[in-house]
């Protein structure tokens, strides 16, 4: 393999090579990380004490911005004092990546601090649901309305207009006004998540609509096809993949505005297990529940695109052929 | 050019004349009378088609050419109903054509097959549209798909086809739904040579053993003179008739008829027609201000 095809301009790689590069894409901010923690010249801004000397305010396992540990030195070495000890560390903020590796086996293994606290698993499980929830009801007036939008004119012109308008509107604005009308559980989370993926969504779906071939229209009503098998043989069947890669595009957005969904009421879900660790500075925890959103994430979708291709048979070889 | 002596396209043997005359005993089929169509466009009106009168017999295949942008395509569309006209009517055995319907069958250039159904489920389109049950449909497909000869792709996706078995699916669900006129604009423009003379000659297979009036848009003389009964020439800006040509070529023709004398005039008048012999002003104008751009030392000094 030559090290110039791997940059041939518009020239798809071969199966081996895109697995390679692929994995290399993890791999590649995970060795920066491991060199920021582990190469103490590069970063380490802070000096963990691991004798305190004679500094009074120094104690062991204390973490000490270097320059005034540096400054105690000097004048410990000036006044013939006990000189204090230390190695170069990082902010607590960043853990070394072993660190977050243990937290996040640690994370589902340790009881909670409290009985009515939730373990983590049961937390993300809260999360998820407000996710699918919020995407499901979305989805399901989404949908059909940015469907009619594409295919009506009549309807583009009614609907769209407004959610143009609407889509502009942060969704978290509305957190105070959800909690007041729909309580502080998770019907207000829901509504977060909807509001925020519902506008986009009729705008993302019209549009899909809209790009569909109008020869094939034509064609199927000179084969006789007429309002409704229009819309139901021709219109839906012929989107359809291209419906359900926009879904999944979606899905990624609406998990964005799932923080903000659930510190909205009470704080619940993976943002509550988040916001608990990080006021203990278990920040190890807190990157191990960040990673853990993006692996569910992930892993849906490619759960789903696994999935879109068995459905989708008419599409498999196309790239191929 | 031309140092044989042809004869004139208005020549018919006694064969041929006979069977025109006979063709016009038939009953009118499609009749189009005083059509126009203007488009408003951001640069004002265009007019695409200007007082169209012709009309086809049952049966008839007839060929309509000219130069590109003539209003060709809108002709068609307006037959098929997928475009009103500004004035003028279009007659479908004596009744006015208004909208599409499976009466009128399209084949576009483009194939448009569903991407999503299979070669059988496709052809069965219109069938089911047409109310017939599935049973039913899926019979009538086969022996259809089995007609262009693709049995074998009955369970295949379009994308699997190459573009002449994919034109064949599109002719096979047109005329499954035994329309009184195929509608065809120029379904073959976008296959190679090899592919459209054999495509050529399974429609004309096909028209023979099918009641069907064809009508069938192209900008290859050649496959206009093979195919057709008569050709009606369009002019450009706006399209107007030029010209409706009874083909003298006698049938069954074969692809060694497109050097008998009668292919032959009636090309020479086609090209009358639509190329007209340029201007010596036209011809000083169109050339390229080319230099000679090779060194002199160059190892191949001339091309000659
Ligand atoms: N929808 C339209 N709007 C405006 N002008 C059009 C439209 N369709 C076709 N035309 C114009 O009408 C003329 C004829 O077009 P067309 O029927 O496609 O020609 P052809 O098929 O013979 O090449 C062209 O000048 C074209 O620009
Ligand atoms: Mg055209």
């Amino acid at each position: 393999m030559k090290l110039s095809n791997l940059f041939a301009v518009g020239k798809k790689l071969d199966n081996q090579q895109r697995i390679t590069v692929s994995i290399f894409s993890f791999l590649l901010p995970i060795f920066i990380w491991s060199l920021v923690s582990y190469a103490p010249f590069i970063w380490h801004p802070k000096v963990e004490i691991s004798s305190p000397g004679e500094v009074g305010y120094f104690k062991q396992g204390m973490l000490i911005d270097r320059e005034i540990f540096d400054k105690e030195v000097e004048a410990a070495i000036n006044e013939s004092k006990t000189i204090p000890q230390g190695t170069p560390a990082n902010p607590i903020y960043l853990p070394a990546p072993h660190e977050v590796v243990i937290a996040l086996y640690t994370a589902f293994t340790t009881e909670p601090k409290r009985r009515s606290e939730k373990w983590l698993h049961e937390s993300l499980w809260d999360s998820i649901q407000v996710i699918f929830w919020g995407f499901v009801l979305s989805s399901l007036f989404g949908v059909p309305l940015g469907i009619l939008a594409g295919t009506y004119d009549v309807f583009s012109k009614l609907f769209e207009p407004f959610i143009e308008f609407f889509r502009y509107l942060p969704a978290p604005a509305f957190g105070a006004l959800a909690v007041a009308v729909l309580g502080i559980y998770d019907a207000p989370k829901i509504a977060i998540i909807f509001i925020g993926t519902f506008f986009q969504q009729v705008l993302v779906v019209s549009n899909t609509t809209r790009k569909l071939d109008p020869a094939l229209l034509e064609a199927a009503m000179t084969l006789g096809a007429k309002k409704l098998s229009l819309l139901f043989r021709v219109v839906i069947p012929g989107i359809i993949t291209h419906l359900y890669k926009d879904l999944r595009l979606l899905l990624g957005w609406a998990w964005t505005y799932l923080i903000v969904a659930e510190l909205i009421g009470t704080s619940s879900g993976i943002t509550w297990f988040i916001t608990q660790q990080a006021r203990y500075k278990n920040f190890e925890n807190v990157f191990a529940a960040i990673i853990i959103i993006g692996v569910i994430g992930l892993t849906t979708d490619l759960i789903l695109a696994a999935l879109g291709k068995k459905m989708f048979i008419w599409e498999k070889s196309k790239a191929k052929a | 050019m031309t140092h044989i002596e042809l004869p004139s396209y208005l020549d018919q043997s006694a064969d041929v004349k006979d069977r025109f005359d006979r063709m016009k005993q038939r009953p009118v089929t499609l009749k189009v009378n005083n059509l126009h169509k203007k488009f408003m466009s951001s640069h004002g009106e265009v007019v695409a088609l200007k007082d169209i009168n012709f009309e086809t017999y049952k049966r008839e295949f007839v060929c309509v050419i000219g130069p590109s942008g003539c209003g060709k395509s809108t002709l068609i569309r307006i037959l098929a109903g997928l475009e009103t006209p500004t004035s003028g009517e279009v007659l479908l055995d004596g009744k006015a054509v208004d909208g599409p319907s499976q009466e009128r069958g399209m084949v576009f250039q483009g194939y448009t097959l569903f991407p999503w159904l299979t070669i059988k489920k496709n052809v069965m389109f219109g069938l089911e549209m047409a109310g017939h049950s599935k049973a039913s449909s899926e019979e009538q497909a086969f022996q259809w798909i089995d007609l262009v000869g693709l049995s074998k792709f009955a369970n295949a996706y379009p994308h699997q086809l190459s573009g002449g078995m994919k034109q064949r699916v599109a002719i096979a669900r047109a005329l499954a739904n035994q329309p009184r006129i195929l509608l065809m604009d120029e379904p073959f423009g976008a296959l190679d040579a090899q592919t459209r003379a054999k495509m050529q000659s399974y429609l004309h297979e096909i028209w023979k053993n099918i009641d069907v009036t064809i009508l069938f848009i192209t900008h290859d003389l050649d496959e206009a003179i093979y195919l057709a009964d008569r050709v009606l020439v369009l002019k450009a800006n706006p399209g107007e008739v030029h010209e409706m040509i009874e083909v003298p070529v006698p049938h069954p023709r074969s692809p060694d008829d497109l050097l008998s004398p009668e292919f032959l005039a009636t090309k020479k008048r086609l090209e009358e027609l639509i190329h007209p012999p340029e201007t010596d002003v036209a011809i000083n104008q169109d050339h390229l201000n080319m230099v000679r751009m090779v060194s002199i030392d160059n190892e191949v000094e001339s091309v000659f």
